[in-house]
């Protein structure tokens, strides 16, 4: 008990493993949000096609498991589709990208379903293109709903990257793994549930930091949408006479 | 002018157990439990006799030879996540309840565990419990590692939807409660809680679900789950392909349609209670 903290020389190498762990998330979280952009809006598109394709994406991406998914990325595609199997950190990456843009597709699609449809239709009347529509008008209005479940998805995948110590990158849970087994070699002993004690907190940190970013985006958002629905300042309300 | 006719549930009297559909739907659950623990505990090797062609990448014979042991491996899985979302279901309610009290010393270590549990990764949990605890002196089997391992982590999802299910109980219920004095544990388990846990029904099928897909994180401290098979085929074989590829199409095959379920367990719930 009187040593909670290890040596200054293992969290140096605790903060590279943190620096992988950042990495894979910040890749993943960034092919996750394309995926899920795009798959959120194809569910909704008006092809039955496209539609279907979403759709089988994201029962797909959701109904596997992320560390099935991690293996197969990492041992089975290099094999199958003939790439090389020295990059695992884009191949994990990518195969919880993919796990999270199941996730997000369905966060975006619901979240644009709660935007009114009359929003909608004055795009449409102020023939603002498809693209417009949604990069101004709907997206914008959709934020407010994506940003807290989005918060709590990210925080997933942080979660999940402690996988990819399993297909041997050195994040956290790797090193301190490696803590462990060579703790014969160490000339000072340090309790075993201790090592891993730090890593949590190490990754609860993370995730309080995420939180933070998040609520602070929400916050933004939020008075953004509040500050348009203000009421009219007096001199902009038309005269008690001219209302019918 | 005609009567109208009452709903079935008005004329019907009978309590729920003594419904005959409801009745079988138990008994089947049950059956079915007790053959998974039959088949989930047993001792389980894997090996198959077919020896995989070694100049192709995918080979489908010794893909078909794997498919009893990933059967097995899934009893193994599937009754893990069993035994630990029982272990979830039960904390979470206690530490839902924990979260709401009003005495301070009881509600803060509660919700600080919750939050340190739900934001750090289970696989570190695992290790902590399997590898960690030792060092303390207690030693925890593989099973028994992740049952509390998964049991704990999906609690806390569990202790959340709890608490969205009880504050969506209408305030009148608690001052209905008050007003015909009612015990708070009357309250609490004739009150509150049968008409708080419908309403969470489908956001604990999606756990059992999510439970189902993190499970086989087990391998990692040696439960003989779908990783563990993938895993060992892999070593003994040197192919990666076949046996990873099988677990993905197994855990499809049992995801979609138990998330199906869940799907029309929400529908059926919500038109209930229109």
């Amino acid at each position: 008990m009187d040593q909670l903290i290890l040596s200054s020389d293992r969290y140096a190498r605790l903060w590279e493993g943190t620096q992988i762990t950042l990495g894979v998330l910040a890749a993943s979280f960034v092919l996750g949000v394309v995926l899920s952009l795009l798959f959120g809006v194809m569910r909704l598109s008006d092809r039955r096609f496209v539609r279907g394709f979403a759709l089988a994406y994201v029962e797909f991406a959701r109904g596997i498991s992320s560390i099935v998914l991690l293996f197969i990325m990492a041992y089975a595609v290099p094999i199958l589709f003939g790439l090389p199997q020295e990059n695992v950190f884009i191949l994990a990456s990518v195969a919880l990208g993919l796990n999270m843009g199941g996730y997000g597709a369905e966060i975006i699609r619901g979240a644009i379903e709660s935007v009114p449809k009359g929003q909608s239709e004055a795009s449409v009347a102020l023939n603002l293109t498809n693209m417009q529509r949604l990069r101004f008008i709907v997206l914008p209005q959709a934020m407010r709903v994506i940003l807290p479940p989005m918060g709590n998805l990210t925080i997933e995948i942080l979660k999940g990257t402690a996988l990819v110590s399993l297909v041997s990158l050195s994040d956290i849970a790797f090193r301190i793994d490696l803590f462990r087994t060579n703790a014969a070699l160490a000339e000072t002993r340090t309790p075993d549930w201790i090592l891993y004690l730090n890593a949590l907190v190490i990754y609860f940190v993370i995730a309080q930091i995420i939180n933070g970013i998040f609520r602070y985006f929400e916050r933004r958002t939020n008075a953004k949408y509040e500050s348009r629905n203000r009421p009219l300042p007096a001199s902009d309300v038309a005269p008690a006479g001219m209302v019918k | 002018m005609t009567t109208t006719a009452l709903a079935p549930d008005m004329t019907d009297s009978r309590s729920w157990w003594q419904k005959p559909r409801n009745v079988a739907i138990v008994a089947g659950v049950v059956v079915f439990l007790a053959v998974l623990g039959w088949l989930g505990t047993r001792d389980l090797t894997f090996t198959t006799d077919v020896q995989p062609d070694g100049s192709t990448s995918f080979d489908w014979a010794f893909f078909w030879s794997l498919v009893p042991d990933m059967l097995n491996a899934m009893t193994v899985t599937a009754w893990a996540t069993v035994t630990s979302f029982v272990v979830a279901l039960v904390l979470g309610l206690f530490m839902a309840l924990g979260r709401r009290s009003t005495m301070k010393w009881i509600s803060w270590p509660v919700t600080a565990f919750i939050e340190f549990i739900r934001s750090t990764p289970l696989l570190v949990q695992l290790f902590f419990l399997y590898y960690g605890l030792p060092s303390l002196g207690i030693v925890l089997g593989p099973l028994q590692a992740l049952t509390i391992g998964l049991g704990v982590h999906y609690a806390t999802y569990c202790s959340e939807a709890y608490r969205a299910g009880i504050n969506s109980v209408p305030h009148g219920q608690w001052e209905a409660a008050t007003a015909m004095n009612l015990k708070p544990s009357t309250t609490w388990t004739r009150i509150i809680i049968p008409q708080a846990v419908p309403n969470v029904l489908p956001a604990l099928g999606n756990f059992l679900v999510a439970g189902f897909k993190d499970a086989p994180l087990g391998f990692t401290v040696g439960v003989t789950g779908l990783m563990f098979f993938a895993t060992t085929i892999q070593a003994r074989y040197f192919r990666p392909v076949e046996p990873y590829i099988l677990i993905g199409i197994g855990f499809l095959l049992v995801s979609l349609p138990a998330a199906w379920l869940v799907r029309r367990l929400e529908r059926y719930m919500s038109y209930e209670r229109i």
